[in-house]
């Protein structure tokens, strides 16, 4: 009887997995077609002429290189802004009593809830008049901002579960509080770091809608708006947009499995328990 | 510890939330009070003219009804898949590593690319879906999917429930291993079914899990932006928009009123404030 539940759970398990799976499958594919198969009527999944070379050639046929470097230096640079910004703060709404302090993390939620879309108007007439528009210094302040709610609230919740002996033994020894933060904090919630560290990665990769917005020099694109700029047109070479799309995809995905079972709880902190 | 200390600890995240946040909520709100030349300098105050424009524009009820109804199916649709799949990931069995890794996909993907995927899989003329019905005999002759304001609407559902079921699965999931299988077990004992236990104890016991995922996958679906993006970006007019890329287009791409945007926006905001009182007004805070 288990064994044929079992069994029957492994059978769903998989169609579900593949379906889950299948519109990648689907990029996959076709960005293995000549560009000759792109246009074949009916759609045919395989390619016949399976070209691996497409993934040499994806790096000429759009600055697909500079789409990445600035994608790649704009979350490097706002997922360390985001950890340097947000350690202290945790910090301190975990150990301090203050007054405000719950107005503060009350404040942390409701940022978490917005999106930059709903205030995208108002973030455009604002780095219109720093006269900072077309600029990827301002997508690395305006990703850290977004993603710092989040990075506050699971790193709070992570220093919460260390007893307090801990870095009070480490006061007896001279050390300040930055230095035990540094010392003795850290390390131990070094999971909730990389957990951060991930989320804010990938949400600064994978943004788009501020990029769309505020960036207009070709040079100066991220990968998500570098992409979908030839949605549309007549000539799309699927083959060489899927190839980008898979090298952007698989790294992100595996970063991801590093750090899944934290980031629920994250997504919820302050929700419920 | 003094104020000056405290500023040194939490200084920096506060500034930053005032500048990126709270100054463009002000900016936005301000906007939507002033008009604009076509290149986007201020012409001087509106009143409450924008307010009057955007909603006297022929396509403001049509979109509004888009608008409920993808985020009523679209969340509707996710939490129904998500339940049973939630279920079935929470038992174990051979390959359920293999599922978790293939739900992380869509999780970690950009929409943008997950959206720009669906688009040529639904292409009329090379995608592999009408193929694929029509071997099925599903549909007898290929569909325009996303060229008719008919399926669009249905297709861009779909889509954003996929991308919303990583998420909502996983948070099922953490809910439901709070259940102890001691409860089950005596439910068995006692002889209740498997839909009766399910009805009776796992679904109360899932509350919280699930008002918190309908309550976070509305706001996030209202804000969804690149889907209704890159599926409906070849169609002409405000036939398939929701509030949100409706905004966008008025502000940016179509009549580029940056006033009218601003107000379609703060209305916005105002729907996303609902969404949000209503969610932290579960947190608990300490």
């Amino acid at each position: 009887m288990a064994a044929r539940t079992t069994g029957r759970a492994t059978i769903g398990g998989t169609a579900v997995a593949v379906v889950l799976l299948s519109p990648y499958l689907v990029m996959l594919f076709t960005s293995l077609k000549p560009a000759s198969e792109l246009s074949l009527t009916p759609g045919r999944l395989l390619p016949q002429d399976w070209r691996f070379d497409n993934y040499v050639t994806m790096w000429q046929a759009a600055p697909v290189a500079r789409y990445m470097l600035n994608s790649l230096v704009v979350a490097s640079s706002s997922t360390l802004l985001v950890l340097l910004i947000a350690v202290p703060a945790a910090y301190a709404s975990a150990r301090f009593a203050f007054p405000g302090r719950r107005l503060y993390l009350f404040a942390m939620l409701v940022v978490q809830m917005l999106a930059p879309v709903a205030l995208i108007v108002g973030l455009y007439r604002e780095f219109a008049s720093f006269r900072a528009l077309d600029n990827l210094g301002s997508l690395v302040v305006i990703n850290t901002a977004f993603n710092l709610a989040f990075a506050i609230w699971l790193l709070r919740g992570f220093i919460l579960t260390i007893p307090a002996s801990l870095e009070e033994a480490a006061w007896i020894d001279g050390c300040s509080r930055q230095r035990a933060l540094l010392l003795v904090v850290l390390p131990v919630i070094r999971p909730g770091l990389v957990t951060v560290a991930v989320y804010a990665f990938i949400a600064a990769w994978n943004e788009f809608i501020v990029a769309l917005t505020l960036i207009t020099t070709e040079a100066k694109k991220p990968l998500q708006v570098g992409l979908t700029q030839f949605i549309g047109k007549d000539e799309v070479e699927w083959q060489h947009l899927f190839a980008t799309s898979l090298v952007a995809i698989v790294p992100v995905v595996v970063l991801f499995l590093l750090v899944e079972k934290h980031l629920v709880g994250g997504l919820t902190a302050g929700s419920v328990k | 510890m003094g104020w000056l200390g405290l500023a040194g600890w939490l200084g920096p995240s506060v500034v930053l939330i005032l500048v990126v946040v709270v100054y463009p909520l002000i900016e936005t709100v301000r906007s939507s009070f002033q008009s604009f030349s076509l290149t986007g300098a201020v012409k001087g105050s509106a009143g409450w003219d924008n307010y009057r424009t955007i909603i006297e524009n022929p396509a403001f009820p049509r979109v509004i009804v888009n608008t409920v109804v993808w985020v009523v199916l679209g969340v509707v649709l996710t939490t129904l898949v998500s339940l049973p799949l939630a279920q079935l990931m929470s038992k174990e069995f051979w390959g359920n590593r293999f599922l978790r890794i293939a739900l992380i996909v869509p999780w970690a993907t950009s929409v943008v690319m997950s959206a720009i995927g669906f688009r040529w899989i639904l292409n009329y003329y090379y995608g592999v879906l009408n193929p694929l019905l029509m071997r099925l005999h599903v549909i007898a002759a290929p569909v325009d999917w996303l060229g008719s304001d008919r399926t669009i609407r249905w297709v861009m559902i779909g889509v954003v429930a996929f991308v919303s079921l990583p998420f909502t699965c996983f948070a099922l999931l953490s809910g439901l291993r709070t259940i102890s299988d001691d409860v089950l077990e005596a439910a068995a004992i006692d002889g209740a079914g498997r839909w009766q236990s399910y009805r009776h104890i796992v679904l109360p016991l899932l509350r919280g899990p699930l008002t918190v995922t309908v309550l976070l996958n509305s706001i996030w679906i209202f804000n969804s932006f690149p889907i209704v993006y890159v599926l409906n970006k070849s169609n002409p007019g405000y036939l398939s928009d929701t509030s949100t890329t409706f905004m966008y287009k008025v502000a940016f791409l179509t009549e580029r009123d940056v006033g009218a945007g601003a107000a379609m926006s703060v209305l916005n905001v105002i729907v996303i404030g609902v969404g949000v009182a209503l969610y932290v007004r579960r947190s608990r805070m300490e």
